[in-house]
């Protein structure tokens, strides 16, 4: 076991702390001083785009880069902000696996144990146990070289889990994989690392996966933290218009509030949202799921340029205006045609309006 | 048609450029087994002048291979680790790094050889010793296999291989040890070759940097070439092809086994 770290005795490992945060290269700053607290035992997906600093701040929480400042990380309340990688006894899970091409896939998730000098046959029952935790056995001798790209995905997690880590770090893990697999993947990781009760850190560009394996997920834009909560607040909550963006698809209406009523710009039709509130120019956001057909008195109209079909429901593309176009979600057993004339309105509890307008 | 009017143009194309390369060769094999090569095979054939050069320059034999691998030891324990210090380091200075390491291959062999006795000839015993050769040889040879090392861990993700490790608790030794040198294997193997190879072929360096006690085999070669009958140089010739041939074959053997290995 690690000396250094005090033994963990939780099966959900450490929590962890951020305070003022930070790290520039050459004086570019890539993160900007950020105050993060993970919770022992909790799943934090960091999601952004690329260049975001998500994988920055990753590569900071495992030691893998030095960050502006002193004391800037804790574990469980202990700083190890100088600790190196080696001695921080965490678990990372890397995009391209970093699976070691000269060892079998029993040797690889063995070897941590193996610096650990744990005796060779509690190791090889451990490695067994972990290799069966992932449905691994049977390839247990094979080269690295001749698993599937989702056999070495699990391998590296497998690996990961055997040190006990006191956090795991997933730096886009499924990211190399094809669109099935991941999907799949995605599934099983979840509720292995809920199994496990680690505390994990998961990084990923990919907002169905950040919904699916968060316990809350951090969105992140220009190193910054643009909002942090849980996937259903990030969803329906979206603190400001990147993450309304970057997470699902948002519809955006823009015009004038007169006594209560929505007025569109450009359009020659008149909304009749009733949103309240002052008279004010403003922008409102829904998502498609929130529109549904109604009567024409009393609703927005739109002409139908386009219906995809998606199963159990359909996506219309609807403009209102020339500038304003909508996507709309409806049962796939509503008939709609591409050039008809539809009226719907929005839940009025699913509307979003964001206090700033440019 | 057409298709087998040009391959069989290759085929004798290249029969006849291997011809004009070995037939000086078997020449020389002929040669030193015949007892007089002026008066032609009637003369007859005899083992006489090999054995009369393994009498007289067995030593340089013995001392080629053991120079040899005494570089090889030396490229080994400086040019791997260095090789892998500097595609770590990167950038301007590591460059100029290899280029400053790469100079010797450049620089005549006899200027090399001249600086290094200017600048150790007064360390008599050093000077005189076979250590000296060897100084040489590795300076010529260590850019070979350095590039060799470095050409191969440019194909490897090298970072995320080292990353890997050390988030498993590995110090920095281990990941060297345990994940780096085995993934450079090829390189290593084909640099070892190449070390091997210059080095016991080696002649510039070593004739001026020899004593009469640190002869190499290739400068035993030249004062035969000087001194004996041709039947006697010849020989000594069968001799290094004797000694060189499976060395190599073997060393290749050793690189097909690693590269199958790391392959499966």
């Amino acid at each position: 076991m690690n000396t250094h770290a005090p033994m963990v005795t939780t099966r959900s490992g450490a929590s962890i702390a951020t305070r003022r945060l930070s790290k520039s290269f050459n004086g570019t700053t890539v993160l900007h001083p950020t105050d993060l607290e993970i919770p022992a035992g909790q799943i934090l997906v960091l999601l952004g785009p690329s260049g975001c600093g998500k994988t920055t701040l990753l590569r900071l929480i495992a030691g893998l880069e030095q960050p502006d400042g002193p004391d800037m990380i804790r574990f469980d309340g202990e700083d190890v902000s100088g600790v190196p990688i080696e001695k921080r006894n965490v678990g990372m899970v890397f995009q391209s696996y970093a699976l070691f091409p000269n060892m079998t896939v029993a040797e690889n998730v063995g070897y941590g144990l193996k610096v650990r000098k744990v005796e060779r046959a509690q190791r090889e029952a451990e490695t067994r146990r972990l290799l069966a935790l992932v449905g691994l056995e049977e390839y247990a001798d094979r080269r690295i070289s001749a698993v599937s790209g989702g056999q070495r995905q699990r391998t590296a997690l497998a690996r990961a889990l055997a040190i006990k880590p006191r956090v795991l770090l997933l730096d886009e893990p499924l990211a190399a994989l094809d669109a099935v697999l991941r999907e799949r993947l995605r599934v099983e990781i979840g509720l292995l690392l809920r199994e496990f009760g680690i505390t994990a850190v998961y990084v990923t560009h990919d907002q169905a996966e950040a919904m699916a394996i968060g316990d809350r997920i951090a969105v992140m834009e220009k190193g910054r933290i643009a909002q942090i909560d849980v996937p259903k607040e990030i969803y329906h909550r979206p603190a400001n218009d990147f993450v309304a963006d970057f997470v699902g698809t948002m519809n955006r209406i823009a015009g004038r509030v007169e006594n209560g009523l929505l007025n569109i710009h450009g359009g020659e039709t008149m909304a009749r949202l009733n949103v309240g509130g002052p008279d004010r120019a403003t922008t409102l956001c829904f998502r498609p799921e929130a529109a549904r057909l109604a009567s024409a008195n009393g609703a927005i109209s739109a002409r139908v340029a386009a219906t995809t079909f998606f199963g159990a429901t359909q996506r219309l593309v609807a403009e209102v205006s020339s500038e304003c176009r909508l996507q709309l979600d409806l049962p796939s057993n509503v008939s709609v045609t591409p050039g008809q004339i539809l009226a719907f309105e929005i839940d009025p509890a699913a509307i979003i309006e964001f206090q700033t307008e440019a | 048609m057409r298709r087998q009017w040009t391959s069989t143009a290759g085929i004798v194309i290249t029969a006849l450029l291997s011809l004009f390369l070995v037939v000086p060769v078997l020449l020389s094999v002929y040669a030193g087994l015949a007892v007089n090569y002026a008066r032609g095979p009637s003369a007859g054939f005899t083992l006489d002048w090999v054995g009369q050069v393994w009498g007289l320059y067995a030593d340089t034999v013995w001392r080629s291979l053991v120079v040899a691998l005494l570089t090889l030891v030396v490229t080994l324990l400086i040019g791997v680790p260095g090789a892998y210090a500097l595609v770590r380091k990167g950038g301007r200075f590591a460059r100029a790094v290899e280029e400053i390491v790469t100079l010797p291959v450049a620089v005549p062999g006899l200027a090399l050889a001249l600086a290094l006795i200017l600048s150790y000839g007064g360390a008599g015993a050093f000077r005189q010793s076979t250590l000296f050769v060897v100084v040489g040889h590795v300076l010529f040879t260590l850019p070979f296999m350095m590039r060799s090392v470095i050409a191969v861990l440019e194909t490897i993700d090298w970072r995320t291989l080292d990353e890997g490790a050390a988030s498993l608790g590995a110090p920095a030794w281990r990941r060297f040890i345990d994940v780096i040198l085995p993934n450079v294997r090829p390189g290593i193997v084909a640099g070892a070759l190449t070390v091997v190879t210059l080095s016991i072929g080696e002649f510039n360096l070593t004739w001026m940097m020899h004593t009469p006690m640190t002869k190499t085999l290739p400068v035993g070669l030249a004062d035969a070439y000087a001194s004996m009958r041709l039947e006697i140089a010849s020989a000594y010739t069968i001799v290094f092809l004797v000694m060189v041939i499976p060395l190599l074959i073997g060393v290749q053997l050793v690189a097909d086994f690693t590269e199958k290995r790391t392959a499966s």
